[in-house]
């Protein structure tokens, strides 16, 4: 039976080509594997291979022949002592032909997942006991109790087991649960992270620890390329159930590559969950939340919140689920969103705006993916005025977001342009002066609300 | 060329010569055809073919056994042939069909078969390496006595991150088998262009970790070497590396005119050491099969990839719906 050879696309971009040279001749037998031609593409010149075996039965195009389109025939194999048809008519080739018809269409609806809806039932009954405890106290509780009910669930990092936790995260942990479970790695983040994620796919849940997340630059890819897009990429077949967590952004005087916020450079991966703790009850409900989630979890703390005190209810299992914010001050006269370490200066700004007659609404996001901008729409539809608060640079900041999300749903309620305070756009010097001047202060917050709501 | 060590092997029955000739020929039909569907333009983007070095994924598949795994990078089509994966999936995948191993949302590079213990398909260089370390250190977490099969090549082996994981994998004695399969190109650039090491398994020396150098090109000489490292893996003393010596026929993608070498070169390997004609010569004069006997299988395995090549040209493509799927877990998928 005879085949006929198509011209052949040699590039992901190549439409037509050159047929430079033959270098088979009518009558030769040719075997799978052997070179016929050479073709030029828009990129270089490639070798062409035969697929099946035969006699060159005719060459259809001949030699130096420029702008053949892809698909074309350009020689007909034949077998042993059969004779050529013409040009068109072999059977096979009308087979192989149905290159060129399209595929079945798929339905054309395809929409991408609905808006979020606000709930503000608060995170505990007002009848549950609480007990003041520091955001590392919590965050340690949080990790124990759900390796006591997971045995799948482990830690690692450095200097997490032995050292007890470079910021005392892990105090305690090594004792309770051995070195099976508590594991102290070499300084070595990618490989690290990598491992974590394999193990994460082989059934097993990772909290891996980065001393901070400035490290975590050199496991990115594998946060990313590895952890985050794994499940679409399997068709929702494996996955990396784990926790990424450690303190980000900036701490005090330790200069330029170890003060970066990087909660707006995670919350843009589909494929991971962000969540950025502010008091220690939010710290504790999170992680227990974040280490039973299914998906690669961003975990970013922060070092100088780590010592600071809340409430934190006393309940067996205290959770608090992923994409519901928190209204931590009501006001009618302008919104204030903020996340993290941002909260500080959030409310500090809300005491002193207060004085001045200015009732702010603050609102903590907490998770940043999936981000509960349900809660944001409905307060900036009351208050007509929002500013954002973060330590982050401002171009490709979270408040961006935020605020592109406000103009898009909520523009005809807007009052003011909406004010997104950030960090300078400046690494982190060392020098004291500088570094507090390229941090943000409640008094910026308080001027930002004074402007949008024209005071 | 007869095969030199291999042949004075009493010990091989007929069956298995037979078993590893027919994997070893669905591997390079499949990938002439997978070619072939490139050039008809149904195949896109990047179609890394494993053509010519088959015994490696065969030699090592035999070495194996259930509920190994397995992790590669891109150039994976013939890992998945080799542990049992559907033709017709990898196919459809490839083609980008709602019939392939991840919907069409992997393509080529990414496809995973929770089933058949395989972990992808990944198509940043190396980072399957600490995958892999990962994978074994979930067994040996849970107790169990499996092995995973790491794959990466020449080009991977001067990543950092392998280095890293080889230095874990021994502290924690990982039961995986590090696979590099020297096919002496990393894309275009030549292992001695892009390194003075004379040899890429003795740098794991320097962790601790033991290996050899094996005849990628002979599929007996690999399933020995594969039998040792299992053997040192499941025995609890950590890592092994095998730096398998293979070649590839091929381009490094699709539109790789391979002009960083001579045409001669890859023809005089293809003549003198390709791995199914020596296992072809083998089943011949050890009169194990006939030639008849071999063109029936021949023609069993065209019709198993022509069959895989209809189907991926008739599976639908991906329902738009699919877009939004598949990006967050609902809950936590179990172990196979």
């Amino acid at each position: 039976m005879a085949t006929e050879i198509l011209m052949p696309a040699l590039s992901p971009t190549m439409e037509e080509g050159t047929l430079a040279k033959w270098l088979v001749k009518e009558g030769d037998t040719v075997s799978s594997g052997d070179i016929l031609a050479e073709i030029e593409t828009d990129k270089a010149t490639m070798e062409f291979e035969a697929v099946d075996e035969g006699v060159v039965g005719k060459i259809v195009i001949a030699e130096g022949t420029e702008s053949v389109k892809v698909n074309e025939v350009i020689a007909i194999l034949v077998e042993e002592g059969e004779d050529v048809p013409e040009a068109g008519a072999a059977p096979a080739a009308k087979d192989e032909a149905s290159a060129e018809d399209t595929p079945a269409k798929a339905p054309a609806a395809a929409a991408a997942p609905a808006a979020p809806v606000a709930d503000a039932t608060p995170d505990w009954d007002a009848d549950v006991e609480v007990k003041q405890t520091t955001v590392r106290e919590a965050l340690r509780d949080a990790m124990a109790e759900e390796m006591r009910r997971d045995e799948d669930v482990f830690l690692m990092g450095e200097e997490v087991a032995e050292y007890q936790g470079a910021y005392k995260i892990s105090q305690g942990l090594l004792d309770e649960f051995g070195a099976k479970r508590v594991i102290d790695t070499p300084i070595t983040e990618h490989g690290f992270a990598g491992i974590g994620v394999g193990a994460a796919f082989g059934g097993l849940k990772p909290i891996v620890e980065f001393m901070t997340f400035n490290f975590a630059m050199q496991a990115i890819d594998h946060i990313i390329n590895s952890a985050a897009k794994t499940l679409y990429m399997s068709g929702g077949q494996m996955g990396a159930p784990m926790v990424f967590r450690g303190p980000n952004g900036a701490a005090a005087r330790v200069g330029a590559q170890h003060s970066q916020d990087y909660a707006a450079w995670y919350m843009q991966v589909p494929g991971l969950k962000v969540v950025m703790p502010y008091s220690a009850a939010d710290a504790k409900g999170l992680m227990k939340t974040a280490i039973r989630d299914p998906n690669p979890v961003i975990f970013l703390e922060n070092e100088i919140l780590y010592g600071k005190s809340f409430d934190v209810p006393v309940m067996d299992d205290f959770t608090i689920p992923f994409g519901k914010a928190k209204i931590e001050r009501a006001g009618d006269d302008v919104t204030i969103v903020s996340f993290g370490i941002g909260m500080t200066y959030a409310l500090a700004a809300a005491e002193k705006l207060a004085e001045d007659g200015i009732n702010a609404e603050v609102i903590n996001l907490r998770s940043l993916r999936p981000m509960d901008t349900a809660t944001i729409l409905a307060s900036v539809r009351k208050t007509n005025r929002c500013v954002t608060v973060e330590e982050g640079w401002p171009q490709g900041s979270v408040g961006g977001y935020i605020s592109s999300v406000i103009m898009q749903e909520a523009f005809d309620y807007l009052d003011a342009p909406v004010i997104t305070c950030t960090g300078k756009d400046v690494p982190m010097p060392y020098a004291a002066n500088l570094e507090k001047h390229a941090l943000l202060t409640a008094d910026e917050v308080v001027e930002a609300c004074k402007q949008v709501t024209y005071r | 060329m007869p095969p030199k060590k291999a042949a004075a092997k009493p010990n091989v029955s007929a069956e298995e010569l037979l078993g590893h000739y027919r994997e070893m020929l669905l591997i390079r039909r499949f990938e002439e055809k997978a070619g072939q569907l490139y050039g008809m333009g149904l195949i896109g983007g990047f179609c890394h073919l494993y053509i010519g070095q088959e015994a490696v994924v065969v030699g090592l598949e035999a070495a194996a056994e259930e509920g190994d795994k397995r992790v590669t990078s891109y150039r994976d089509h013939g890992h998945m042939l080799a542990c049992g994966m559907d033709p017709k999936g990898i196919m459809a995948e490839l083609t980008g069909r709602e019939g392939g191993f991840s919907k069409g949302k992997g393509g080529s590079m990414h496809m995973f078969s929770k089933e058949k213990h395989f972990y992808g398909g990944h198509g940043i260089v190396a980072a399957q390496v600490p995958l892999g370390a990962g994978l074994a250190f979930s067994d040996k977490y849970k107790g169990n006595d499996r092995v995973t099969f790491t794959y990466f090549g020449d080009g991977a082996a001067n990543q950092g991150q392998v280095y890293e994981t080889y230095n874990m994998a021994e502290l924690w004695d990982l039961p995986v088998v590090f696979v590099i399969e020297n096919n002496q190109y990393a894309m275009g650039t030549s292992v001695k262009r892009s390194t003075k090491s004379p040899s890429l398994w003795e740098r794991g020396a320097a962790y601790g970790i033991p290996g050899e150098e094996v005849d990628g090109m002979n599929v007996l000489a690999v399933k020995e070497a594969g039998e040792r490292a299992v053997a040192h893996c499941r025995a609890g003393k950590g890592p092994y590396i095998l730096e398998v010596k293979t070649y590839r026929y091929r381009g490094h993608s699709m539109s790789d005119p391979a002009k960083y070498r001579t045409r001669e070169e890859v023809q005089k390997m293809r003549d003198e050491r390709d791995p199914i004609e020596q296992i072809r010569e083998m089943l011949l004069t050890g009169k194990h099969a006939s030639d008849d006997d071999l063109k029936a299988i021949d023609k069993e395995i065209k019709a198993i990839v022509n069959e895989a090549a209809e189907f991926s040209k008739e599976s639908p493509e991906p329902a738009l719906d699919e877009l939004w799927t598949d990006i967050y877990a609902t809950e936590i998928p179990q172990e196979a």
